[in-house]
């Protein structure tokens, strides 16, 4: 069991790592390093066209990759499969690339085009069979895992009418959501019968959605709420009778649940929320800030859940924070990026 | 082929005398507001061979300093309320202040209210830092960019 989260905590910053030339945009870590005995791995993409592996060592963590081919232009994000042992990287250059992970080393395997320009982003499904990328061209495409490192697309879909900024698969459902410049977010389901992909739902100002783009969301682990992030200066929060959907009992739609504003007063680019509960973001006002479920005062049962500002820390980075991400393995454990250049450690303690 | 221009007539005012002032009498990383100004006045028009001064698409009121919290916006004003050229004019004025202020200060850039018929999009592309980035790696509007920068003797 977590110990409760009790008394002054403070996000202390343990590591900073320097490498990158430009900006640093996006952090993946690697889902199955970091416990029994296999140093954690970061992997961080940046303007300066390249991603860099950092590995855990001791109390230090070295760059053991530079991935400086084969994207020409900014390298916006990265994604690891579940198994841990590649890595996908899209560009601006209007690519993806997947890297093999073996023996230290990093070979490109495979390069993946279609998209007409920016590439955003990459997620992998939960089994690894599938990717997602999304792309300034609006449209958001699905690859099938096929054996010997191809991939092969299996659907394009439209439906933003503006670039869509990322795209995430649900936690352990294969169940696609995208978030896009156009102010929404859409969620994205295979049909049984036909096996086309289309838009089950989208959530959007009119449904208390946001009021300007969508750049990030991120799944509780139990993946029932999902949390939004945008230019409108907000935090939402989104639930699901998810366990309907798991039975078989058709589509369990996402309803807005609560709205965090007033807390980050420049575009809010990155959120990511952890296994034990606490939602990280990261702003363009160079700050942290943590949030954690309120459980005061639900004296008469379920009503509905509300969220609270846990910690604020800021001045995290000299510049624009670009992302926030909680290690998959190390509890408290958060890695953030920033346009300053440089990516920090940080690890959430008790004020003794 | 010769490329209709957007603006054909666009009227041309006198440059403004540069005030002298003393140098930093505050402390070393402090901004004013006509600092900032004089360091963007010269750009060129992507269309004229005019200063962005000359054809009033800025003006001294144009830029505000928040000091305190690093803060500072551009006003600028299209010559016309469709200008295509007002994303290249935003973005030229964005890289003169990356290369020139210390890189913490937010900018913002914005057309003057009612001065754009896409006002709300515009303002949109223009504070995106994602679009101007992929923007900025684009070889044309680099290059056009850096010509509009280029010419401090006009």
């Amino acid at each position: 069991m977590e110990e409760a989260l009790e008394g002054n905590l403070e996000l202390k910053e343990i590591q900073r790592l320097e490498g990158h030339s430009d900006r640093v945009w996006s952090l993946a870590w690697n889902p199955v390093a970091g416990a029994a005995g296999v140093p954690a791995m970061l992997a961080s993409s940046s303007g300066d066209k390249t991603v860099r592996v950092w590995q855990q060592s001791g109390r230090d963590w070295d760059c053991v990759a530079v991935l400086d081919e084969p994207h020409t232009r900014t390298v916006r994000s990265s994604a690891w499969s579940p198994c841990g042992k590649l890595l996908a990287t899209v560009s601006f250059d209007a690519t993806a690339a997947i890297w093999k992970h073996a023996g230290g080393d990093f070979d490109c395997v495979s390069t993946l085009e279609g998209h007409e320009n920016e590439v955003k982003s990459v997620s992998w499904n939960a089994s690894g069979s599938l990717l997602a990328t999304c792309s300034r061209d609006k449209s958001v495409w699905i690859w099938e895992v096929l054996p010997g490192n191809e991939f092969e697309c299996v659907s394009v879909l439209q439906g933003h009418t503006q670039d869509v900024k990322m795209v995430q698969w649900h936690p352990f459902l294969d169940i696609l959501f995208s978030c896009s410049y156009d102010n929404t977010v859409k969620v994205w389901a295979e049909d049984i019968d036909s096996d086309d992909w289309h838009c089950v739902q989208t959530l959007g100002e009119s449904n208390n959605g946001h009021s300007s783009t969508v750049w990030a969301l991120s799944f509780n682990s139990a993946g029932d709420e999902m949390v939004t992030c945008s230019d409108d200066l907000t935090l939402k929060i989104w639930k699901s009778e998810i366990q309907k959907q798991q039975v078989g009992d058709g589509y369990a739609p996402w309803k807005h649940l609560c709205t965090l504003s007033g807390y980050h007063d420049r575009t809010i680019f990155s959120v990511h929320w952890s296994r034990d509960g606490i939602i990280a973001s990261g702003a363009a006002d160079d700050a942290i800030r943590l949030f954690v479920e309120n459980k005061d005062g639900q004296v008469d049962g379920p009503s509905s859940p509300s969220y609270k500002l846990l910690l604020k820390k800021e001045k995290a980075h000299d510049m624009d924070v670009n992302s926030v991400q909680w290690s998959s393995k190390e509890t408290r454990l958060l890695a953030s990026a920033s346009d300053d250049g440089a990516i920090k450690i940080w690890k959430l303690e008790s004020i003794s | 082929m010769t490329l209709g221009l957007i603006n054909a007539n666009p009227i041309v005012h006198a440059k403004k005398e540069r005030i002298a002032r003393t140098e930093d009498l505050h402390c070393e990383d402090a901004v004013d507001p006509l600092d900032i100004y004089d360091s963007v006045r010269d750009i060129r028009d992507p269309e004229h061979p005019y200063s962005l001064e000359q054809l009033s698409v800025l003006s001294e009121e144009s830029v505000t300093v928040d000091e305190k919290r690093g803060r500072i916006l551009i006003t600028f004003t299209p010559t016309i309320q469709h200008c295509s050229m007002a994303t290249v004019i935003g973005l030229c004025l964005r890289v003169k202040l990356m290369n020139s202020f210390p890189p913490h200060f937010k900018v913002d850039i914005k057309v003057s209210p009612g001065s754009h018929a896409n006002e709300e999009s515009v303002n949109k592309q223009l504070n995106d830092k994602e679009r101007v980035a992929a923007a900025l790696e684009n070889p044309n509007l680099r290059q056009l960019v850096d010509e509009c920068l280029q010419s401090n003797d006009l």
